[in-house]
């Protein structure tokens, strides 16, 4: 097991993430953000809170649950289903960001994808993640992205958060 | 879990986990597209060999929401007002591939001999057995006192809760007491004794007579249906004493407490058990049972049926 990212370089990457994803959209005020429980969550907080910052104006953040959506649902036993909040602003017509925390085959993006359309119709979506391992299984790529992490499929990456785990670090493991 | 049988057959966590999912799967309900793929290609079968309006169409609106296929099959119209016995019928299910058998039946344990059975392989779920469990009902029940009730918290801990009525015919009453004891409420059953169970004595509850003495206590008063259908001795000299004694009219109302909540599992005999302007009232919530019951069973299906089947000890 090796530390991959360190505090201060998750705090550096979501700090730069929240710049770019303002510049990438030039009217923040149509920027809603979405986080994929569980850590997604707690980033996409942490990066509305950077980008109020530098924005000057709060930005709407919510979370966005997509159990239901999974297409691997019959292979593993039942999931819980996390929490969805969608912030009063909507979705309709605006930019929306998706955020999680690892990039892997894609298909958690795939389903979040299918969870907003039930939702309504964004004028666009876009896609930002801490950590992107490589190993897509569908067509997928990321807007935004802390840190690429080249990874044997055999690895796991775990993100850990201090809202959840007491610390935040990336850790690659064997 | 691979079947809902009974209440009996549920721990804490997975009936908590059951009404959490359910509040999740509220929102589909209330979103503007109601369906969700989860689902997709499973088969679902309503066998209803009893009557029933509620329960059979919130299970096939629920799995409709999840996407399922739904078979409805009841005894009217089907080879079951012919004779043809439960193994015959299940066969014909397992032949027709159905993943789970949703089932109401006048005999108490036919659910249970229909997932004991190598008959079927697919998951099997009580819509209600004779005069034993209605666990369905049970959970949507909880999830409404804990919506109104709760506080935020995740069970039902110190809520007091009256079941009036018919409690010996009531399946509702049998799986509503083990629910609402396992999550840590205070039920007390008021009936006349010729209506109450040989045996109640043993069950986790406190029994009362006297409504009058039970009413300006609770949280929540329950009433049941007097089941005409099921009754074949007097238990009560008429249904004008019945309900003066035992149904809840707008005297009784005035004496719960402000926060209180009316229930009622449904079909009500109105002007028996519960009096019209009492049904219709603000403090009734027997309308939005009705529409947590659609909640509640998407979460029983998505627990039983999204997952990967467990090979070995199921249930």
């Amino acid at each position: 097991m090796s530390s991959a990212l360190s505090a201060p370089e998750i705090s550096r990457a979501l700090i730069r993430i929240s710049h770019e994803i303002l510049e990438a959209n030039p009217d923040s005020s149509k920027i809603t953000l979405l986080g994929i429980p569980t850590r997604g969550a707690h980033l996409a907080y942490r990066i509305g809170g950077h980008m109020c910052e530098f924005a000057g104006h709060e930005i709407p953040v919510g979370t966005l649950d997509i159990t239901l959506h999974r297409d691997d649902l019959r292979l593993r036993p039942p999931r819980a289903i996390m929490p969805t909040s969608i912030p009063n602003e909507g979705i309709e017509g605006r930019e929306v960001v998706l955020i999680d925390d690892v990039l892997f085959s894609g298909r958690t993006i795939r389903a979040a994808l299918d969870a907003l359309g039930e939702i309504g119709r964004p004028r666009r979506v876009q896609l930002a993640v801490l950590v992107d391992r490589g190993h897509r299984e569908l067509p997928l790529r990321a807007d935004f992205v802390g840190k690429n992490i080249p990874t044997a499929i055999t690895q796991s990456v775990k993100l850990h958060l201090t809202e959840i785990d007491s610390i935040d670090e990336v850790l690659v493991e064997d | 879990m691979r079947h809902l049988l009974s209440i009996a057959d549920l721990s804490k966590p997975e009936a908590i986990s059951i009404l959490d999912t359910a509040v999740e799967l509220a929102r589909v309900s209330d979103g503007a597209v109601k369906k969700l793929p989860t689902l997709r290609g499973r088969t679902i079968v309503n066998l209803f060999a009893e009557d029933s309006t509620r329960t059979r169409i919130s299970f096939e609106a629920a799995a409709k929401r999840l996407s399922a296929d739904v078979i409805n099959f009841s005894a009217k119209g089907s080879s079951l007002s012919k004779g043809e016995s439960l193994k015959d019928t299940a066969l014909t299910l397992q032949a027709m591939g159905a993943d789970a058998v949703i089932i109401r039946h006048s005999s108490s344990g036919a659910p249970q001999r229909l997932a004991d059975s190598s008959w079927m392989q697919g998951s099997v779920i009580n819509a209600g057995d004779g005069t034993h469990e209605h666990p369905s009902q049970a959970l949507l029940d909880a999830f409404t006192i804990r919506k109104h009730l709760g506080k935020g918290s995740s069970d039902l801990q110190g809520i007091k809760v009256a079941i009036v009525g018919d409690v010996l015919h009531s399946r509702v009453a049998r799986s509503n007491v083990l629910l609402l004891n396992l999550l840590g409420a205070k039920v007390t059953l008021v009936a006349p004794p010729t209506l109450l169970p040989v045996g109640v004595e043993s069950w986790p509850v406190a029994v009362s007579y006297n409504f009058d003495e039970v009413v300006a206590s609770v949280d929540v008063v329950m009433m049941l249906r007097v089941q005409q259908e099921r009754m074949s001795d007097l238990f009560f000299p008429n249904a004008r004493e019945y309900s003066r004694y035992f149904g809840l009219n707008s005297e009784r109302l005035a004496l719960m407490k402000p926060s209180s909540i009316v229930m009622h599992p449904g079909p009500m005999n109105r002007g028996l058990e519960i009096s019209a302007d009492v049904a219709d009232s603000a403090r009734s919530v027997i309308v939005e049972q009705v529409a947590n019951g659609v909640s509640v069973r998407m979460a029983i299906l998505y627990v039983l049926l999204a997952g990967q089947p467990l090979e070995v000890g199921g249930n």
